[in-house]
C-alpha cells in the first residue's frame, strides 16, 4: 500500500521506492534528489555525484528499466518506481556481464565514473535489442531492427558518461564483447 | 534550492486547474532543465505540477496523414519511433543529435521546446542578465557570446535558443497545441518561440499556465526527403553551434519544395524562408544551395566572436541540401 497524504507537508510527502527490489519509504523534503535519497536515505553509494548538472553521467541508475541521471530527477516525482543501482545488478556473488566485462577488460582506472558507466552500458544495451537508433545509425537501418554495435555506435550511445581517467579504449571494448 | 510543494496531476484539466491562484507554480516534465534551473536558482517555484505522467504519451496518426505526438512522449520513445524514423527522418536525428541517452530518456517534447537558453550569464545569478532580470542589462553581448546568436538578437540579449528538436520541427511546419485556463489553441511552431527584442525575459508566447499538450506534424509530402545536421564542439553530448533542418524535394534535377531552418544561430528555431525562395524552381545544385544559404545569411550580424558560425551554417546547408539531393 502506498503511504497516505497524512504526514505530507506542503514541502515534503511521504514516499516509497523500490530499490533493487527492495522497498522503502521515506519522508523527504521535494528538494530531494533521487541521487541524494539513494545515497543518503537509502544508503547506497554506488551511483556517484560528479557533476549535479546532468553533464558527466556518473549518477546514472535504471528507472523502470531505463537508464537516467539520477542527480536531475526530483525523488518525490518517482513514487513507486523502480530503481536500480550499480549495487542490484549482480546475482548473488554471479557479477552482471556488463560487470564481468568491465573487470576482464581492466575498463577503469579511479573507477569513480565506472557505476554510471556501467549501469548506463546495461539499458543502454536493452535500447539497442528494442530497436532505439542512435545519432550515427544510418537513416535506411530498419526501424525497430536491432542496432548492430559497433565502436561507432558505442562510442556515441555511451557519450553522455565521461570519465575523467579517460579509460573509454577499455569501455567501448568491454561493452563490445557484452554486445556480440 | 528554495523549498516547493508538489503535486503530481493526473489529467490535463486537474494540471491546468492546480495552477490557478498560483503565478509561482511551473510544470515540471522531465525535469533535466527546470531541475537544474531550480539548483543554479534560476528558476525558484513555488509549486511544481508534474505533468510527466499526464496520458500524453500517444504517438498518432491523424486523419490526414501526419502524426499528433502527445506532451509527455519521451525524446527516445520519438526519436525510435517507426513513423519518424521513415516520414520524419530529420526530427528523429534531430533528438537523437541532443544530449545524451539518459537525458533523452527523460526529456519530454513539451519540455524540450520549452528549455531554456545556455548562456552563461543566464545560468549565473551572480551576473547581470536581461533573460533571468529584466533591466539588468546584458553582459553577454560584449562578453563570452562564442556560442551566441548571429541572426535576429537585439540589444537587450544575444541569446539562441539551444532545441535541436525545434528546429527540425520549424522545418516540418509543425504545430504546438496548448490547453489553458482560456480553454485551447495551436500555434505553429515557427510562431511558438519569439525574438528577443526587448522582452528576452519572454523565449516564447506561452501564457501563464497555459500547459502545452502535444505537437502535430503535417503530412509528409510524396517525394520529400529531410535531416539534420550538426556542428559542435565535440563529436557527441554538446549543444549546437550551429545545426540545419532541411526538407527536399527534387525532380528532374530541380528544387520543386523545400524548407529549411537553422539552429545555433538565434533567439529562436530559424525558418530560412529567403533560402527556400531561392532554392524552390532552382536547379539542384551546390551552386543553387550556396545561393540560398547566402540570401539567408545575409542578414546575419556576428558577434566579436561568433562569425565562425556564418560559413559553419553555409556548409552545413549546402552539405545537408546535397546529400538529401543525392538520396531522391
Ligand atoms: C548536459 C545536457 C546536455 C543537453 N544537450 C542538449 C542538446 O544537445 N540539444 C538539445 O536540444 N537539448 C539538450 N539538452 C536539453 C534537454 O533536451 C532538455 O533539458 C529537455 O528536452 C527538457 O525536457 P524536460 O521534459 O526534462 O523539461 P523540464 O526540465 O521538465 O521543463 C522545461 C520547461 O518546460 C516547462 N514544461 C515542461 N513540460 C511542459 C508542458 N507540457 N507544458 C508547459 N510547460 C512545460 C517547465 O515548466 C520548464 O519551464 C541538454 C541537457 C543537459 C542537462
Ligand atoms: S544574451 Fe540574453 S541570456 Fe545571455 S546575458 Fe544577455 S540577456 Fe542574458
Ligand atoms: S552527477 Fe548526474 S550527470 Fe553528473
Ligand atoms: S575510471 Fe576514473 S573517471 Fe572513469
Amino acid at each position: 500500500m502506498e503511504p497516505t497524504s497524512q504526514q505530507e507537508t506542503a514541502h515534503s510527502s511521504v514516499l516509497t521506492l523500490h530499490v533493487n527490489g527492495t522497498p522503502h519509504t521515506l519522508t523527504l523534503d521535494h528538494r530531494t534528489t533521487l541521487l541524494d535519497a539513494l545515497r543518503e536515505q537509502v544508503g547506497l553509494t554506488g551511483a556517484k555525484k560528479g557533476c549535479d548538472h546532468g553533464q558527466c553521467g556518473a549518477c546514472t541508475v535504471l528507472v523502470d528499466g531505463r537508464r537516467a541521471n539520477s542527480c536531475l530527477l526530483l525523488a518525490a516525482a518517482h513514487n513507486g518506481a523502480h530503481v536500480t543501482t550499480v549495487e542490484g545488478l549482480a546475482d548473488g556473488e554471479r557479477l552482471h556481464p556488463v560487470q564481468q566485462a568491465f573487470v576482464a577488460r581492466d575498463a577503469l582506472q579511479c573507477g569513480y565514473c565506472t557505476p554510471g558507466q556501467i549501469c548506463s552500458a546495461v539499458g543502454m544495451l536493452a535500447e539497442a535489442a528494442e530497436g532505439h537508433p542512435s545519432y550515427v545509425t544510418p537513416p535506411e537501418h530498419p526501424p525497430g531492427a536491432p542496432a548492430a554495435l559497433t565502436a561507432h555506435e558505442i562510442r556515441e550511445r555511451m557519450s553522455g558518461n565521461l570519465c575523467r581517467c579517460g579509460a573509454y579504449p577499455n569501455i567501448v571494448d568491454a561493452i563490445g564483447e557484452v554486445a556480440t | 534550492m528554495k523549498p516547493f510543494a508538489y503535486f503530481r496531476a493526473e489529467s490535463a484539466d486537474e494540471a491546468i486547474g492546480a495552477f490557478a491562484g498560483h503565478p509561482r507554480a511551473q510544470y515540471l516534465g522531465g525535469g533535466t532543465n527546470l531541475v537544474d534551473l531550480m539548483k543554479l536558482g534560476v528558476a525558484a517555484p513555488d509549486f511544481l505540477i508534474d505533468v510527466s505522467r499526464l496520458p500524453l504519451d500517444g504517438i498518432d496518426e491523424t486523419p490526414d496523414g501526419g502524426l499528433h505526438i502527445g506532451a509527455t512522449v519521451r525524446n527516445s520513445d520519438l526519436a525510435a519511433h517507426p513513423a519518424v524514423r521513415t516520414r520524419y527522418a530529420a526530427l528523429s536525428q534531430a533528438l537523437l543529435s541532443g544530449a545524451s541517452g539518459q537525458l533523452r530518456n527523460t526529456a519530454t517534447t513539451g519540455g524540450n521546446l520549452l528549455q531554456r537558453t545556455r548562456c552563461t550569464y543566464f545560468q549565473d545569478v551572480s551576473k547581470p542578465c536581461n533573460k533571468r532580470e529584466p533591466g539588468t542589462g546584458c553582459p553577454a553581448r560584449e562578453g563570452v557570446h562564442r556560442d551566441l546568436a548571429v541572426l535576429g538578437h537585439s540589444a537587450h540579449c544575444v541569446a539562441t535558443h539551444p532545441s535541436d528538436m525545434a528546429v527540425a520541427l520549424a522545418a516540418l511546419d509543425a504545430a504546438v497545441h496548448l490547453h489553458g485556463p482560456q480553454g485551447a489553441r495551436t500555434v505553429a511552431v515557427t510562431d511558438f518561440h519569439r525574438l528577443p527584442g526587448d522582452r528576452p525575459d519572454q523565449d516564447t508566447v506561452i501564457r501563464p499556465g497555459e500547459l502545452i499538450t502535444g505537437v502535430t506534424l503535417p503530412p509528409a509530402l510524396p517525394g520529400t526527403r529531410c535531416g539534420y545536421r550538426k556542428a559542435r564542439d565535440r563529436a557527441s553530448y554538446a549543444f549546437a553551434l550551429a545545426s540545419v533542418a532541411a526538407v527536399l524535394r527534387v525532380e528532374g534535377g530541380v528544387v520543386r519544395d523545400a524548407a529549411l531552418a537553422f539552429g545555433g544561430l538565434a533567439h529562436v528555431p530559424w525558418r530560412a524562408r529567403a533560402a527556400e525562395e531561392v532554392l524552390r524552381g532552382a536547379p539542384a545544385t551546390e551552386e543553387t544551395y550556396a545561393r540560398a544559404a547566402d540570401a539567408e545569411l545575409a542578414a546575419a550580424e556576428p558577434l566579436r566572436d561568433n562569425g565562425f558560425k556564418v560559413p559553419l551554417a553555409r556548409n552545413l546547408a549546402i552539405s545537408v541540401l546535397a546529400e538529401l539531393a543525392s538520396r531522391t
